[in-house]
C-alpha cells in the first residue's frame, strides 16, 4: 500500500474516489471485490459513517490512466447501493490521512525527533523512555514525508488510516 | 396461523392487493403469497432441511408450479432457459448449504448472458450462521461477484420488500441473476403481507432513454455511411428490440450480422442479414465487420470471441454503440459515439433521424462476398454430417422452435445452420460457456413456452453432465426433442487439439465410455432413436415430432473428424478466418 507501486507506466494518475454507498458489510464487500476481480488497484481505502444515516462514505485512493479510471468509476457505480460516485481529482478538494508512528527514541535522539515532529506540526501523542508515539496528519505526501523523517531512528509500529477526502466548497476569487 | 384470511386475499390476484388488515403469516407464507402477488408462474426447486417451512407451504399451493429437478445445477439452468424463452424472470430455490453451491454455475452463465434470474436459498438459523453448522456455506458471499445484488435476509418484516426489491433488480436495466438467503429461523418467524407493490431504490436508476445530441450524432454517422453495418447483440433479445432492430435495416437497407445472443434478433431470412459474426461467424459477416466504414454495435459487448484480436478489428468504421451497461461501453473496444440507454428506446429514434445512405456499391461487395463463400453443407447420404443435421432440423420444424444447445462444435453448427427468423428462439450459454447447460436449459424453456416445440441440440459430452434430468422431463411428461451430434468425443476440444496441439487428442475422446444413449432414455422411459445416415435421420426426426407425452433423445452418429469452419483463430483478426480442411 505504498505510494511507490505506480508502476512503470507513464500515464498512470494518482485519482482519489469519494463514494456514497448504503450503509452494509455487503455492499463493502462488493466495492473491495471490483477491484480484486477487474484487477484494479487501491492505494489506500477508508471507510466511515457519512453525514446521513444508514449511508457511508469511502474514500478511495487508486491510479491508473483515463480509460481504467473510468472503468472503475463505472462499475463502482454499477453496484446497486452505492449511491454517488465522484473523482475529486479534477475538482478542488480537501484530503489529510492520519498516521501514528511508534519510534524508537533514546535519550540521545529524543529531541531530534521532537523537532521534526514540531516542523511537520505533529503531535506527541505517548512517551516512554525508548520509545515516542507520534501523530501525523496532512496529505498522503506529507505523511510519508515524515514516516521517511523518523525511519532512520526505527520505526517499531506504524498505523495509517488511508486518505479521506471531501470537494471543496468555496473557491474563492483572487 | 390466520391463514384463512389469507387465503381469501389471495384469490385477488389484481396488482393491487390492499388489505385493511395485512395478514399475518410466517415469512415461508410471506415469501409464497409475494411471488404469487408478481405473478411467478414456475419455480424449479429442490427440497432440504433448510427450506423445508418453504416446501410445506408449496404442498397446497395450487398458484405455482413447483417443478423438482434432480440436481440445483440443473435448477438453475431451467430457470435460465425459461427466462430466455419467455423474457420473464426464472425463480430457482435450493437449501442451504450444497444446494446453494449447486447453483453457482448456473448463476454464473446467467450473470454472463445478462439473463433475469432470482434464487431462493435456505440458510442455517440466524443465530447458527458462521458456526460451520450442518448443510452452512456463505452462499452470499460465495454468488457475489456472479450476481448483480444478493441478499440475507435475517429480519421477517423486511422479507416481502427485499423479495419485491430482488425482482425488480433482476429485470430491470441489464437484467442479470439476484440471489436471496433465507435463513430457516427466518422462514418461520410471524410477520405481515402488505401487497404494496412499491419498490424504491434511490441509489439504482438505469439509464433508459438516450442521450439526444448522441442520437443525433449517430444519424449523422449513419446517413453520411457509404458502408454501414449493424451488429447487434442479445441486448436486442433481452430489450424487445427486434422489431425496432428489422425496422432501421429495413428503412435504410443496412446489412445486419448478429452475434451468438442475438440469433433471432434479426429474422435471418431477411435479404439484409448476414448470419453471424466472430469466430465461427459468416464469411460474409467477418468480411463486412472488417470492411466497414460505420458501425453500430446495439446491445453487444465487443466479446473476444466476436472481435478476434482488437487490433485488427473494425479498423476503419467509426464505431456507435448502444447499451444500456455503461460499463460496457469503451471496455474493449474505443467507440466515437456511446449511447446510454435502452436499445427499444434509441433505435427508433436513430432511425426517424437517418437520412437514406447510398449502400448499393456495398451491397454488390457483400453480395459478392455472400456467392464467393457461402456457409457450406457437406452431401452426404450413407453418413450424418453435422451440418446437415442442423439444416434437417431447421427443415423439420419449419424454423419455429425454440433451439436450446450445449457447448461446443454442435452450438456453432446450431447456430450457423438453423434459420432463425424469431427472436427467443436461440437459447444457448454463450459468456460462460457452460457443458451442461442444454438440456435442463431447453426443459426451462418447455415450461415457460408449453405451446411451443422445443428442441434441444447437445453433444454426447454436454448431454452427458446433466443428463439426469430426463427423470424430470419424463415425470412431467415433457416433449422435449434431444438431438445428440453424436462424434463420440468433445468435438471442439478435439478440434483445437487437431489443429494447434499436433493432433495429440489428450482426454477427449469419449468413445469407449459413452453409454447407450437409446437404453438410457428407455430406462428413464422416454423414448430413444438411433441413426447413422441422413436418410435414417430424417425418419427419426419425423418419428420423434408425432411423440407429444414424453421426452424423446435421438443419438445422431455423425463423422467425428468434423472441423467448423469458417474459424478465426484465437489471435486472429477476424478477416483471417480459416474456412476449411487444410488438403
Amino acid at each position: 500500500m505504498s505510494s511507490t507501486q505506480n508502476g512503470t507506466a507513464t500515464n498512470q494518475t494518482k485519482h482519489t474516489l469519494s463514494v456514497v454507498v448504503k450503509y452494509n458489510l455487503n455492499a463493502l464487500s462488493r466495492i473491495i471485490g471490483i477491484f480484486s476481480s477487474k484487477g484494479f488497484e487501491i492505494d489506500s481505502i477508508s471507510f466511515g459513517s457519512g453525514k446521513e444515516t444508514g449511508l457511508a462514505r469511502i474514500t478511495i485512493t487508486t491510479h491508473g490512466d483515463e480509460q481504467i479510471i473510468e472503468q472503475i468509476t463505472k462499475q463502482l457505480h454499477k453496484i446497486i447501493d452505492v449511491v454517488t460516485v465522484s473523482d475529486l481529482t479534477h475538482q478542488s478538494f480537501v484530503e489529510r490521512e492520519m498516521a501514528l508512528v511508534k519510534v524508537k527514541a533514546q535519550r540521545s535522539a529524543r529531541s531530534e525527533i521532537m523537532q521534526i515532529t514540531d516542523i511537520f506540526r505533529a503531535k506527541i501523542i505517548d512517551i516512554s523512555p525508548d520509545n515516542l508515539a507520534i501523530e501525523i496528519t496532512g496529505n498522503r505526501d506529507k505523511v510519508n514525508a515524515f514516516i521517511g523523517m523518523v525511519r532512520p531512528f526505527g520505526i517499531i509500529e506504524l498505523a495509517r488510516t488511508g486518505t479521506v477526502a471531501l470537494k471543496r466548497e468555496f473557491e474563492g476569487s483572487v | 396461523m390466520e391463514s384463512a384470511k389469507a387465503h381469501t386475499s389471495n384469490k385477488n390476484k389484481e396488482k393491487s392487493v390492499q388489505e385493511k388488515e395485512s395478514p399475518v403469516l410466517n415469512g415461508a407464507g410471506i415469501l409464497i403469497k409475494t411471488l404469487e402477488n408478481l405473478d411467478v408462474d414456475t419455480i424449479f426447486g429442490y427440497p432440504g432441511g433448510a427450506v423445508l417451512p418453504l416446501y410445506d407451504e408449496l404442498f397446497d399451493n395450487n398458484d405455482i408450479n413447483h417443478v423438482l429437478i434432480r440436481h440445483e445445477q440443473a435448477g438453475s439452468h431451467a430457470a435460465d432457459g425459461y427466462a430466455r424463452a419467455t423474457g420473464k424472470p426464472g425463480v430457482v430455490m435450493a437449501t442451504s448449504g450444497p444446494g446453494g453451491t449447486n447453483t453457482v454455475t448456473g448463476i454464473a452463465t446467467a450473470a454472463m448472458d445478462s439473463i433475469p434470474l432470482v434464487v431462493f436459498t435456505g440458510q442455517v438459523p440466524k443465530e447458527m450462521i458462521g458456526n460451520d453448522a450442518f448443510q452452512e456455506a456463505d452462499i452470499v458471499g460465495i454468488t457475489r461477484p456472479i450476481t448483480k445484488n444478493n441478499y440475507l435476509v435475517k429480519d421477517v418484516d423486511e422479507l416481502e420488500q427485499t423479495v419485491r426489491e430482488a425482482f425488480h433488480v433482476a429485470t430491470s436495466g441489464r437484467p442479470g441473476p439476484v440471489l436471496v438467503d433465507l435463513p430457516k429461523d427466518m422462514l418461520q418467524a410471524k410477520g405481515r403481507f402488505s401487497g404494496l407493490h412499491k419498490v424504491s431504490i434511490p441509489s439504482y436508476n438505469p439509464t433508459k432513454k438516450g442521450h439526444f445530441t448522441q442520437i443525433q450524432k449517430a444519424a449523422e454517422l449513419l446517413s453520411e455511411a457509404e458502408k454501414p453495418l449493424i451488429y447487434a447483440g442479445g441486448g436486442v433479445i433481452l430489450g424487445e428490440a427486434w422489431e425496432e432492430l428489422t425496422a432501421l435495416a429495413e428503412n435504410h437497407n443496412i446489412p445486419v450480422t448478429t452475434t451468438l445472443m442475438g440469433l433471432g434478433g434479426f429474422p435471418e431470412s431477411k435479404p439484409q442479414s448476414l448470419g453471424m459474426l466472430g469466430m465461427h461467424g459468416t464469411y460474409y459477416a467477418n468480411m463486412a465487420t472488417t470492411e466497414c466504414d460505420v458501425l453500430v454495435a446495439v446491445g453487444a459487448r465487443f466479446d473476444d470471441r466476436v472481435t478476434g484480436d482488437l487490433e485488427g478489428f473494425s479498423p476503419h468504421s467509426k464505431k456507435i454503440h448502444i447499451d444500456i451497461d455503461p460499463t460496457n461501453i469503451g471496455k474493449n473496444v474505443e467507440v466515437d459515439v456511446p449511447i446510454v440507454g435502452d436499445v427499444k428506446h434509441v433505435l427508433p429514434e436513430i432511425d426517424k433521424h437517418t437520412e437514406q445512405p447510398d449502400t448499393n456499391d456495398w451491397w454488390d461487395t457483400i453480395n459478392k462476398w455472400k456467392e464467393e463463400h457461402p456457409l457450406e453443407v457437406p452431401e452426404e447420404d450413407h453418413k450424418i454430417k453435422p451440418q446437415q443435421m442442423m439444416e434437417s432440423i431447421s427443415d423439420i420444424t419449419n424454423g419455429k422452435a425454440i433451439v436450446v444447445t450445449d457447448v461446443g462444435q454442435h452450438q456453432m453448427w446450431a447456430a450457423q445452420h438453423y434459420t432463425y427468423d424469431y427472436p427467443r428462439s436461440f437459447l444457448s450459454s454463450g459468456g460462460l460457456g457452460t457443458m451442461g447447460y442444454g438440456f435442463p436449459a431447453a426443459l426451462g424453456a418447455h415450461f415457460g413456452c408449453p405451446d411451443r416445440p422445443v428442441v434441444c441440440i447437445t453433444g454426447d459430452g454436454g448431454f452427458q453432465m446433466t443428463a439426469y434430468e430426463l427423470a424430470t422431463a419424463v415425470e412431467y411428461e415433457v416433449p422435449l426433442k434431444i438431438a445428440i451430434m453424436n462424434n463420440e468425443c468433445l468435438g471442439m476440444v478435439r478440434q483445437w487439439q487437431e489443429l494447434f496441439y499436433d493432433e495429440r487428442y489428450s482426454h477427449s475422446i469419449l468413445k469407449k465410455g459413452n453409454p447407450d444413449f437409446v437404453k438410457l432414455a428407455e430406462s428413464y422411459g422416454a423414448a430413444g432413436f438411433r441413426a447413422s445416415s441422413k436418410n435414417e435421420m430424417e425418419q427419426v426426426l419425423a418419428e420423434a415430432m408425432t411423440i407429444d407425452d414424453r421426452p424423446v433423445v435421438m443419438d445422431f452418429r455423425v463423422d467425428e473428424y468434423e472441423n467448423c469452419y469458417p474459424m478465426v483463430p484465437s489471435g486472429a483478426a477476424l478477416n483471417e478466418m480459416v474456412l476449411g480442411d487444410k488438403e
